[in-house]
């Protein structure tokens, strides 16, 4: 994996030291490779323990209805509220974590229309870093802290630290927004070396295969809209009706309904996760493009990265897909699609290190 | 930089700012209450049932159908508002390569931030508007998206940018 013959030379594309367009880089791929490892731990380890838990509790709020007890059947809504929120809270802080960086990435490629000094420039990037990092560990402890300590009856520490980040990300943004204004306005110098014109075969290839994917999915989130969204609403009161009337009758073979309850929030889980995958791999794919001339790799690795990533694009979304017809086998080829694009993304990284790394070796000044 | 990239980079700015305002407003301010009632309702359509009311169980499992249409919709909202304008700012930086005249462009990046703002704009009115008109502003919406990027797609295979020389 030495760097020699087709790379480019360290002094040419300048990812200037310390500047705020590789303080975003950096930060954009580190916060999207963590939101997608969590998502694959949090895939592997909890979301179908979970699922299995909330049938069990369901169950068992089913037979509570069925003996009579609404205090246990109070008790039994509980737990499952819990489970829900623990569910929920991870998938947001995942989701939240990814799309961090994607705006992260963004924000770098803007970098040198930004009509700011170096200094607030940078500030403003470890800003949108941190309240990037905090938003989502924010999310993930709602529902470990929960209202302990609270004034407020619904909004506990961690939703308001999850709140001040998402705040901070607005605030940062506009900022950005209004200095980028400014620059067009005023007809300011860039204040960052643009990033390099390339027509090399990665950049290419992520762009192409960037866009496809997000048409793809697209495509299978207006189908999904226009097909299942209001099949599955309907389908969800229809079996909750049915299990509840099943236990007010005093029958405890409300099994089915439950069954058949899990077996909807499955589907609905893997049919909009599949959508929302496919477009967030098409977008990451597309902004990877753009900094491909930053990865100080031999041709060979940049272009394996490439096909990794790619792959594991595809991969992902599809045997999600699956898992409703192949069960688990399914969800584990989908994992090893995620954890592929993960190390795609640090393989291109240790790229990027590597170039920053002979920048700062060499001295290059902002 | 071309009409058609500004179009793009500063809509897609503006609807991931206003995106990320609708979702910090709706978590401070609707999200907890939202889920609170899902719950309660939910939880009330198993209790009442327990008590053996089946007229009071239905119409609070009804309840949480209708507040769950309604949670649904206002956090896909968030999400899509968001989503489609890190989609405009990226297509935007590379929209040099999309090999048509730049009026072309133009009406291809109008197209894409027309469709990114109406379509979740269209979801969120489901929930207040009744009648037709909110899913077909939705339906409408991620058409013009849709349309957009097929052009998009069809520009950049077409011939290489400007900018395109290889280095």
């Amino acid at each position: 994996m030495v760097a020699q013959g087709a790379v480019p030379h360290p002094r040419k594309p300048s990812l200037a030291l310390v500047s705020a367009t590789r303080i975003l880089i950096f930060g954009g791929i580190a916060l999207i490779a963590g939101g997608m490892l969590f998502g694959d731990i949090f895939a592997v380890f909890v979301l179908h323990q979970n699922g299995g838990q909330t049938g069990q509790a369901l169950m068992a709020a089913s037979q509570t209805v069925a003996a009579g007890n609404p205090l246990e059947a109070k008790a039994a809504f509980e737990r499952v509220g819990g489970l829900l929120e623990d569910h929920g809270t991870k998938v947001d802080a995942h989701v939240h974590m990814t799309d961090a960086g994607f705006l992260a990435l963004l924000l770098a490629l803007l970098q040198p229309c930004v009509a700011l000094r170096p200094e607030p420039k940078r500030l403003l990037a470890w800003l949108f870093v941190a309240g990037g990092a905090l938003l989502p560990i924010g999310i993930f402890l709602i529902h470990y802290l929960g209202l302990a300590y609270s004034p407020s009856p619904v909004i506990g520490w961690a939703s308001v630290l999850a709140d001040s980040a998402g705040a901070l990300l607005i605030a940062v943004l506009v900022v950005e927004a209004w200095a980028l204004w400014k620059h067009f306005q005023t007809g300011s110098p860039v204040s960052e070396p643009e990033l390099p014109p390339d027509r090399s075969w990665e950049r290419r290839t992520l762009l192409a295969g960037g866009t496809l994917l997000i048409l793809i999915g697209f495509l299978y989130g207006a189908w999904y809209a226009s097909v299942d969204l209001y099949r599955h609403e309907a389908r969800e009161t229809q079996i909750l009706h049915s299990i509840v009337d099943s236990a007010a009758n005093g029958q405890i073979a409300s099994t089915h309904g439950v069954e058949d309850y899990g077996a909807l929030a499955a589907e609905r889980a893997v049919k909009i996760a599949a959508h929302s995958h496919i477009i967030e791999f098409g977008l990451l794919a597309i902004l990877l493009a753009f900094i491909q001339r930053y990865v100080y790799l031999r041709e060979t690795w940049k272009r394996r990265w490439v096909i990794v990533l790619l792959a594991g694009s595809v991969m992902l979304p599809v045997f999600v897909l699956l898992e409703l017809k192949l069960g688990l086998l399914a969800g584990g080829i989908a994992d090893v699609g995620g954890l592929m694009v993960v190390v795609a993304l640090i393989g291109m990284l240790a790229g990027i290190v590597r170039h920053t790394g002979s920048l700062d070796d060499t001295g290059a000044q902002p | 930089m071309s009409r058609a990239r500004k179009l793009l980079i500063f809509g897609g700015l503006l609807l991931a700012a206003f995106g990320m305002l609708y979702g910090l407003h709706y978590a401070l301010f609707v999200e907890h209450q939202t889920l609170d009632e899902m719950g309660a309702s939910l939880t009330e359509g198993f209790v009442a049932a327990a008590e053996r009311q089946p007229a009071a169980s239905s119409r609070a499992i009804d309840r949480y159908a209708q507040t769950k249409y309604v949670y649904v919709r206002q956090v896909d909202v968030h999400s899509h508002w968001v989503g489609l304008g890190m989609l405009l700012i990226a297509l935007g930086a590379a929209f040099d390569q999309v090999g048509f005249a730049e009026r072309i462009r133009v009406w291809i990046a109008i197209m894409l931030l027309s469709g990114a703002a109406i379509f979740p704009m269209g979801v969120l009115l489901q929930t207040v508007v009744p009648g037709p008109l909110p899913t077909v502003l939705a339906i409408g919406g991620a058409a013009l998206v849709t349309s957009g990027l097929m052009l998009t797609a069809i520009g950049i295979a077409r011939k290489p940018g400007p900018r395109d020389a290889r280095h």
